[in-house]
Order: C-alpha cells, then structure tokens, then sequence
C-alpha cells in the first residue's frame, strides 16, 4: 500500500467522523472539549462560526454527527453530541467578543435573500461583515423560516429562535419580513448583484382518497397546520386525531395534538416501524407522549357521517421485495382496519413550488421540476442567481441549509469579486502536537466508560397542558460535564514518523483497541484480513506509515481508535504523537479569494 | 510508565478462547517499565500464550526475583497466583511451590542480573532439579534498575551508551542450561512476538525444566548501535534455526512442506510441535551438536534463536523423586500425618 498522505486535510477530517458528516463541518470534539472545561461562551462561539444557530440546532437538528460518532462503534450509543451543544447556548456568558464586526461603510453591493430561514440567514450572516448590503424577503411576518413555523415550541422556545434570528437581523440586514415575493422577473428587474432563493419546500403532499374533499374541513395539511399554531391561529384539535405519515412532521404533529386538546392521538404509517423516516428520538418522545404508532396501514378513504369526518380506513399491507431488491406494498388480505376520529392531519412529505418562478427567464429547471443548481457553488443557470436550503434540492434540513448558506455566501462573495465561483477555498487546518510532559496531554485522555448519559424531561402532566413549555430541560453542568467526557477526541490524531520509529512493539501491546499492527506489505484488501483485529469496517481508512529499519510497514486501523494516546505515550522515541486536527471550514471573505 | 490505567473498552470483534475469556483478561496492572521496554513485550506474549492456550489463570503461579524483569509479573495475568521473592532466589521458592502444589503451571521470570548474577547458583540448581516449569529470562544485559552497568550477560566488547566498553566474559545462560539437563531449552527476541509465542505455548506444555533465553533490549540504557542487545544488532546478527509454527494437540496437518525442512516432536502429552527448519542440519533434539553449534555461532557473532533443545520424554522433579500423584493440599490429615508409628517404621529402614 501506498504511506498514508496526511498533508490531504480530508484524510484526518475523515477520522474525525462527526466532522465529517456534518454537512457545515462543525469542529464537535473541540467545542465538547470546551464544554466539559465549562468554557460555554467559547464552545457557542465555535458553533456560531460554523453551524450558525447553537441553540436552535442543540434542540432540532437532525445530528448526522450521532450515527457517525466513533464512541457508537466502541460502546452501545454514541456521544449526545446534540444536547451538548445546546449546554454551550444555555450557559453562555457575553458573546459580543466572538460576533463578527459589521462595516459601517459598505462596498456597494446589494444581495437580495427570498426566504427569511436558515439558508438565507447563513448568507447574510456571512455576507454582512463583509460589507455587502443584504436585503430579506418574507411572506411571513417574523424571520425564522420553518425554524419557527414548523418546529413546535414545546421542541424549540420562541425566545430562542427569536434571539439567535434577531443576532443576524441586528448586523444591519433590511428586512422585508410580509413582503411575498411573486415573481422573480420583476425582483431580477431591480438590479441586485446577487439573488439567493431560500424559500424552503412550502407545500404539503395532500393525499387524493375518497372522502378528502367532502370531510375537508376537519383534514388538515401538516405543515400548514403546524405553521398555523405556531403564529396562534389555530389553538384546538378533535378529542381523537389520526396523524397519517411516518416523518418527524408526523411527530411533530401528534405531540401539538397532545398538547391542544388530542386525547387519543395515534400516528398511522404505510411502512414499518424501522423504516420510517422520522428519527429515532422523535418516534421515542411521541411514544412517551403515549402516542401509539401504528404501521403497515394504507389509508384507504375518509369515512364521514352527514359531510363529517368520522375516522379513517385502512388496508393492512405487508413489505414484498422484488428481484431488484425494491420494496412493494403488497395488501395482506386481512379486514381492512377502521380508526375513528374527529381530526386527521397529513403529513406525508413536502413538495418544492415555485410558481412564482417565471420559466422564461433562464433559470432552468429540471424533470422533476426542480431548479438546477450545482452542488458545490449553489449557482443556478442564472450566474447571479443561487439557491440553498431545501429550495436547492428538495427537503432536507437545518443544518444542510446552513451548510448551502455558507457555500452560497462564498460563491455571492467570489462572484461580486469577478472571481470563478467553481475555484472553491480550501479548508483552514492546523495539526498542532499536545504534549505538555512525558505523560502529559493537553487533552484529557483517560478514557470514560459510562454510558450515555439521558437528557432530563419534565412531567406529561406540565407539558401535555402548554404547548409552549419546553419538553426537554437540557443537561445541567455536571451532567453535561459528564457527558462531554465520553467524547473520544477523535481530532487529536495520532501521528506516526517512521524514521523515529525502532519497531520495539510498544505501541502494538498497549493499544487496548488493537488498532495497530507491524506487518509485511499487500494490498489494502488482503492487508485488511491479517491486521491484529481484522479491519472489516471498509469506510474507515487504514493509515499506513513506511521507513521501517525492517522493511515492514505500519498499519493503523482508524475504525475504533480511542485516541486514548497510549501508543504515544508508551513510545520511547516519539514516533507516535498526538496533533491535535482543527479544521475550519473557509468563509466567505478575503480568505478565500485568490487575489 | 503511563499515568492512566489501560481503558477497558476493547475492540467490538475481540475473540474469545475455550473458556470464554478474551486475551484482555489475561492483562496485568499497567506496566510502570520504561516506555518502550523490550520486557513489556515479553509480558505481551506471555498474555498471547496463555490465552491461546486456555489456560485457567487461577491455575497458574507466576514468581520472580528482583529486578526491572521481575516487576512485570505484576503486569500480566492479573488473575493469577504470584510471588515476588529475594533477589535471585525465585528458583527456591518455585521449586518449594511445585513440591506442595504440582498441579498448577509455574512461570518463572527473571533477569539476567537475577539468574546470571546474584542468583546462578539457584539458577543451576533448579534447572538440575528438573523442576516442571518455564523459566523465562528477559535478557538486556544492563542492571536498568541501577542505571544501566554492564550484567553478567553482557558480550566482551559490547559498548554502552556513553561509549564504556564491556571486558569481562559473557555468560551465556542458553549453553549452561543445555548443559545443567533442561529438557526445553530456547533463545528468542522481544521484537519478535510470531517466534516467542509459539515458544511460550510449546515451553508451558512441555514437562521438565523449561528455560527460555529472551533478548530483550533495555531501550534507556542498552539500545546503543555499538550494543550487541539492542534492537538494531539482534535483528541483524539474528539466526534462526527453526519456526516452531503450530502446536497441534490432535489436529490434522494440513499445510504443505518442502521434504526435508519439518521436524515433527511429539511431546509426553501427545502434543505435537512442528518445527519448520531454517538451518538445515540442525537437530533440536541433539544436546550435544546444539551445545557446538551454539558456541560455533556465537564465535561467528551470531545470535541463535529458535527452539534449540527438546527432549521430548523428558520427566520431572517429581518423577524423580517419586513423590505423591496429588498435590499436598489434597490431602487428608491422615496422609500428611500418618502418625508416630509411621514415622518409627520409616526410621527403621535407614538403621
């Protein structure tokens, strides 16, 4: 095998795998790091660079970082790397040191932002320090997006959306907020340097059975729905609700009916129990709730008694595969099954409209319907037009928004410059040894074994009451300290020098992972089987290192590395060390321009 | 040494053996040695073995002298009986523990300031007695614990790190022990795992006087170039004469070899070793031709390793002795006292 490159920052970044599937790249164990040294102000700072709303995404965010976290593979369950964050926004102390200064003289570029949610808000978070003027657009009357139509407040206070929307609309952003945008020419007409659409996918999947039409009045679209108790508008539901789809709008909807007057509330899915889309925590805080979920149902119809709605009817189904592999919902035969009930809320998916996109302006579309936006720069055929969010591809979810913010802003930034939008800054990385004395790490790496620690909830009895009382109550210090210390520190990597190296075996006998092995060269597949603990895991990378007196190489197994530092520490002439990896993501701004 | 103990997490796919225990339970405290001591690997490989061959830990003994060598019995099999004696005086002490209790596995270990030096005189004895042991020696020619003088076992000629020469004569420790009768007798390498283990395994299952020479390099003080211990020397003047491979107990062979390069020992327990030979005419089970070619290559400025001696039926102390099959904890009041009228006979016989 080829030695491991670890000049390429995607090599050790990989490692860090919550990192890595964050889609903003958030530097987690460094921020946990902080927390757990009660440095909340820092670690909210590290967040608000990169994920941009700490507090709104340490109670909502959909955590792609969790699967990933290497302390699931060692142990049952990862670290709680979300609820940690939220610890960092409770306890912080004075931010301003940390918030970007604004130029008071601006460069005279004028960017237009349709959608006041997370996507477009991460644009002008990063464009306004830069100097440009940002100007917002929403139908709604208060910004926030879905962050604060959709989410219900018993997940996510007001004031907390509240506070970290107005720290972005306090840089100075013009804000259009109840202002619709209708059509896009005539926006295009007024001359911005740059449009971002963050629109999100405003429109809720309806569903075309028998009985829709005429029992309308007591069948609601989930999303509108949600969004109309959120602004008060709707403030009671039927005594029995039937909550038909299996997302967490789903869950979302079946824990307001709780809270509005729903006493038998139940969640009806056309797939199984393991199959939904919904994540696993949201489907366990219904079930708490005591929300039964009910799956393999199809609904049939709408049943109704005089023009009302009177429950639903289902078909029991069964999953069948085909040769290909594709799942069929095949009918089992059984009696079809009758759920009664005064309300019904859909939420089977949400769908991308833009209607007032006008398809004679160059913005090309594809056959799904959908803008056609490249990946990396968020530009849409129009050069000065982007898109972000779940405008861009269709829904996905905050955090992915922020991270189509941040590369839009950098994209607005390049382009306002006369720079090629496609030459893309590479990432701020340092690889910074922590050793501090013979067995001293700057780091603490005596590695924890409790388990992951549950986030305190308050009483049923308080929370089925007000739909604005908070459900979780989030760590208190010492959980939170607690809970930090799981973190494995998977960014400060072990580093291995070959040419140091006297190949007495040290390392290899205190790893208490067996990570590492001093072996003959193959290839990577047959090297695999043959290491101390055979390395089956194929995403997690082999770090080969070379310049062994004996002519073998140096396999290190990544997969279940504790970064505990024993190999460096048992190393007697320092060819294991640890560096600590901080990896940034790059900015819109000077940094990332070539000239 | 480390401030924090090793994590217990282990790997997800850590094996088990026949008694379900993974080799991570063979562990001892961790190791206080210097970073990157060649005796930590040989307590690695101790752990290896012993879990390999499912051996119950509370059914082993491990005893040991004084010395950095001797400390690491308190970093392996922390399940298992120990004994740190006197300096030099754990061959006395294992041969009164293998007297009362017979049935258990003894391992001694010690250095080569503990056997070569303060304790050679026990050291010889102990292996004439044919105790059933393996007698392990971590080999680094340097007294580490006092900073580093030249021990007993240094070569003449070989240099330390600040450039004093070594001009006593070496004793070599392998060649006594061939000649004081040990019926297992091997020199392996701390930087060598794939040969110790095996060695280990084949030394416990032996019955009779097992001693193993091991080279172990004193990274503070004796891994210089110019030292004929360290890292570098050993694995360039290293000659192998024989991998032992597997140890089967009633397996089938399988593998193929080239005629005329296995040597196949049976052991009194049936077990088999399959020696695969490096150096072509080299008879493990010929005492005297080992003994020559021992001090041929040593006079070459080679360093042999590998199974050098093994005679296959050998017996023990105690068939020697002819002493009682079960161990003296075993036995009733009766037996172990049978009275004034016992005695009286017995005295009887030697008027």
């Amino acid at each position: 095998m080829q030695p491991t490159d670890i000049g390429n920052p995607d090599y050790f970044h990989k490692v860090v795998d919550c990192q890595w599937a964050c889609p903003a790249h958030t530097p987690v164990p460094e921020y946990i790091r902080l927390i757990a040294d009660r440095r909340y102000t820092e670690a909210w700072a590290v967040n608000w660079r990169s994920n941009v709303f700490p507090g709104i995404l340490g109670r909502t965010c959909d955590r792609p970082c969790e699967p990933a976290c290497r302390r699931g593979r060692v142990e049952k369950e990862p670290v709680a790397i979300c609820r940690l964050k939220r610890v960092a926004a409770d306890n912080k102390g004075d931010i301003s040191p940390y918030l970007f200064p604004v130029p008071v003289e601006k460069n005279g570029k004028r960017i237009a932002l349709v959608g006041a949610g997370p996507a477009s808000l991460t644009v002008a978070r990063d464009l306004m320090p830069l100097g440009y003027h940002c100007v917002l657009f929403d139908g709604d009357t208060k910004g926030g997006g879905m962050m604060r139509t959709q989410i219900p407040r018993f997940r996510l206070p007001e004031s907390i959306t509240d506070e970290e929307v107005d720290l972005i609309l306090d840089m100075g952003v013009e804000a259009h907020l109840g202002e619709h945008v209708g059509s896009l020419k005539a926006l295009l007409s007024q001359g911005w340097d740059a449009v971002f659409i963050g629109c999100g996918a405003p429109r809720g999947r309806d569903l075309d059975i028998p009985g829709r039409k005429e029992a309308a009045a007591n069948i609601h679209i989930g999303i509108d729905w949600l969004s109309s108790v959120s602004f008060g508008h709707i403030d009671k539901i039927g005594r029995r609700v039937v909550v038909l789809g299996g997302g967490n709008t789903a869950m979302d909807c079946c824990r307001s009916s709780r809270r509005l007057g729903g006493e038998e509330v139940s969640v009806v899915v056309r797939s199984g129990f393991e199959e939904m889309k919904a994540s696993p925590w949201e489907k366990e805080d219904a079930m708490h709730e005591d929300i039964p979920i009910l799956n393999w149902l199809v609904p049939k119809e709408f049943t109704r008694e005089r023009g009302r709605l009177t429950g639903v009817m289902f078909e029991k189904v069964k999953a069948e595969y085909d040769a290909r592999g594709r799942r069929n919902l095949v009918p089992t035969g059984e009696p079809d099954v009758h759920i009664a009930c005064d309300d019904c809320l859909i939420a089977v998916g949400q769908e991308n409209a833009f209607p007032w996109i006008e398809r004679d302006i160059g913005i090309e579309f594809d056959r799904w319907d959908m803008p056609k936006v490249n990946p990396k720069t968020m530009q849409s055929t129009v050069s000065n037009v982007f898109f972000g969010g779940d405008a861009a591809f269709g829904p996905k979810n905050i955090i992915w928004a922020v991270a189509h913010g941040h590369d839009a802003a950098i994209s607005i930034d390049k382009l306002c410059n006369g720079e090629d939008v496609n030459d893309r800054p590479p990432p701020g990385v340092t690889l910074v040894s922590q050793k501090m004395g013979i067995h001293e790490w700057s780091y603490d790496n005596d590695i924890s074994n409790d388990q992951r620690y549950k986030v305190p909830w308050r009483d049923t009895l308080v929370t089925l009451k007000d739909i604005k009382v908070e459900v979780e109550l989030g760590f208190d210090e010492k959980q939170a300290y607690l809970e930090a210390q799981r973190c494995l520190n998977c960014d400060v990597q072990t580093v291995f020098t070959g040419q140091l190296c006297i190949e007495c075996d040290a390392c290899v006998d205190i790893c208490p992972m067996d990570c590492i092995t001093f072996t003959d060269d193959g290839a990577e597949e047959e090297l695999r089987g043959r290491l101390m603990a055979p390395a089956l895991n194929p995403e997690q990378d082999l770090y080969v290192g070379d310049s062994l007196k004996t002519g073998r190489i140096m396999v290190k197994d990544e997969d279940v590395c504790l970064h505990c530092g024993l190999c460096a520490e048992r190393c007697p002439t320092g060819a294991w060390d640890m560096r600590k990896f901080l990896l940034d993501l790059t900015l819109a701004g000077s940094a990332c321009r070539s000239r | 040494m480390t401030y924090i103990a090793k994590p217990r997490l282990h790997h997800p796919k850590l094996p088990t053996n026949a008694l379900g225990f993974t080799r991570r339970d063979y562990e001892g405290a961790v190791s206080t040695l210097c970073a990157g001591c060649g005796h930590d690997s040989i307590s690695a490989a101790i752990i290896q073995a012993c879990y390999e061959l499912s051996l119950p830990p509370h059914r082993i003994g491990k005893l040991s002298g004084i010395g950095c060598s001797s400390k690491t019995p308190t970093y392996f099999l922390g399940k298992s009986h120990g004994f740190n004696s006197v300096h030099g005086r754990m061959p006395s002490v294992l041969t009164g523990a293998n007297l009362a209790n017979r049935d258990l596995v003894y391992l001694g270990v010690s250095g080569d300031g503990d056997s070569a030096s303060i304790g050679l005189g026990q050291f010889a004895h102990c292996l004439r007695r044919a105790v059933n042991m393996v007698y392990i020696v971590e080999n680094n020619g340097v007294y580490g614990l006092t900073k580093g003088q030249f021990s007993a076992t240094a070569d003449k000629g070989s240099k330390a790190r600040r450039g004093a020469v070594n001009t006593d004569a070496p004793i070599d420790l392998v060649a006594l022990a061939l000649q004081l009768g040990a019926s297992f007798v091997a020199r392996s390498f701390s930087g060598d795992k794939v040969q110790l283990v095996p060695l280990i395994k084949a030394a416990i299952e032996h019955k009779g006087a097992a001693f193993i020479d091991v080279i172990s390099p004193c990274v503070a003080f004796n891994n210089n170039p110019e030292s004929t211990k360290s890292f570098d020397y050993v694995r360039a003047h290293n000659e192998t004469v024989n991998r032992l491979d597997v140890i089967l107990g009633r397996d089938e062979i399988t593998a193929d070899y080239a005629p005329g390069t296995l040597e196949t020992v049976v052991q009194h327990d049936g077990s088999i070793l399959r020696l695969r030979k490096l150096a072509a005419d080299y008879d493990p089970c010929d005492r005297i031709s080992a003994l020559t070619y021992l001090q041929q290559r040593h006079a070459a400025g080679e360093i042999v390793t590998g199974l050098l001696f093994v005679e296959p039926e050998a017996g023990d102390m105690h068939d020697l002795l002819d002493t009682v099959d079960a161990p003296l904890n075993g036995l009733g009041e009766r037996d172990l006292c049978p009275g004034s009228a016992a005695l009286a006979r017995y005295n009887a016989a030697h008027r």
